[in-house]
């Protein structure tokens, strides 16, 4: 299953939940367009809930760092929440922990933004 | 047959059309060998994504998808460890040249990490330019190693 993405509000922060696989294919070009939707939208504070995406590869990082890069261009900001293991030995092993703003839980996630 | 270098016997050995659908092959057939040696479930994701990302550089960097062309692969299996060789026939490229992915001025770049997941979740992976083209990949993941 490729991912699946919904947005919803809390507050003035875009949650995106993302469900399923970020992979190269369709998986990744759904999380691209998606943001690069909501960048134009003019959305600035978004956070991205991978609580529920199973598996990311190579391309799916690469769309993780291009939305990011995306978000920052248009002046917004965006951070993730809900990492599982994998994904975030994933962001360890290539040093984007470093670059993501990465939080545990959605409330410390959605107030860091104010 | 056993490998004359390894003594591993070889399980799988196919030539794959260079399409996405190979990959997800190249990934159950590693699977389902590796479910048989007794990799246990954190180590089966990582063999698994070795193979998806080699197999990704294969298709699309090696053989850029071209129908005309295939990829190589072998799954050889040893009594405490498995081996997985994966063989494109594009232009090749030189290790030394590609750009270091967990330099600071490459992090925000969108491609270029396939290798560093590949060595980080395998215990030994051997890179290869081929000649007259083509690039083999040859890794291996031991029990004896597993998490």
């Amino acid at each position: 299953m490729s991912v699946k993405l919904s947005t919803r509000q809390v507050g003035d922060v875009t949650v995106i939940d993302a469900v399923g696989r970020i992979t190269l294919g369709e998986g990744a070009s759904t999380f691209r367009d998606a943001i690069r939707d909501l960048a134009a939208k003019g959305d600035k504070k978004l956070l991205l809930n991978l609580s529920e995406v199973s598996y990311i590869d190579s391309s799916g990082i690469g769309e993780l760092v291009s939305g990011f890069t995306t978000v920052t261009n248009h002046g917004g900001q965006l951070k993730l929440v809900g990492l599982t293991k994998r994904v975030k030995d994933l962001l360890q092993i290539t040093k984007l922990y470093t670059i993501f703003d990465v939080y545990d839980t959605e409330t410390s996630a959605v107030r860091s933004f104010a | 047959m056993p490998d004359q270098d390894s003594g591993e016997i070889r399980s799988v050995d196919a030539m794959l059309d260079s399409d996405l659908d190979s990959v997800d092959t190249a990934e159950t057939e590693t699977l389902k060998i590796a479910e048989q040696l007794g990799f246990e479930e954190e180590d089966l994701h990582k063999i698994g994504m070795a193979v998806r990302e080699c197999m990704v550089n294969a298709v699309v960097h090696g053989n850029r998808y071209n129908a005309r062309k295939k990829v190589h692969f072998q799954v050889l299996k040893g009594p405490d460890r498995m081996t997985i060789v994966i063989r494109d026939e594009g232009e090749g490229f030189e290790l030394q040249s590609l750009p270091d992915p967990l330099a600071e001025e490459n992090l925000l770049r969108q491609s270029g990490r396939g290798l560093l997941l590949i060595q980080a979740f395998m215990d030994d992976v051997r890179i290869e330019r081929l000649e007259p083209r083509g690039t083999e990949v040859r890794m291996t993941k031991s029990l004896a190693t597993a998490s």
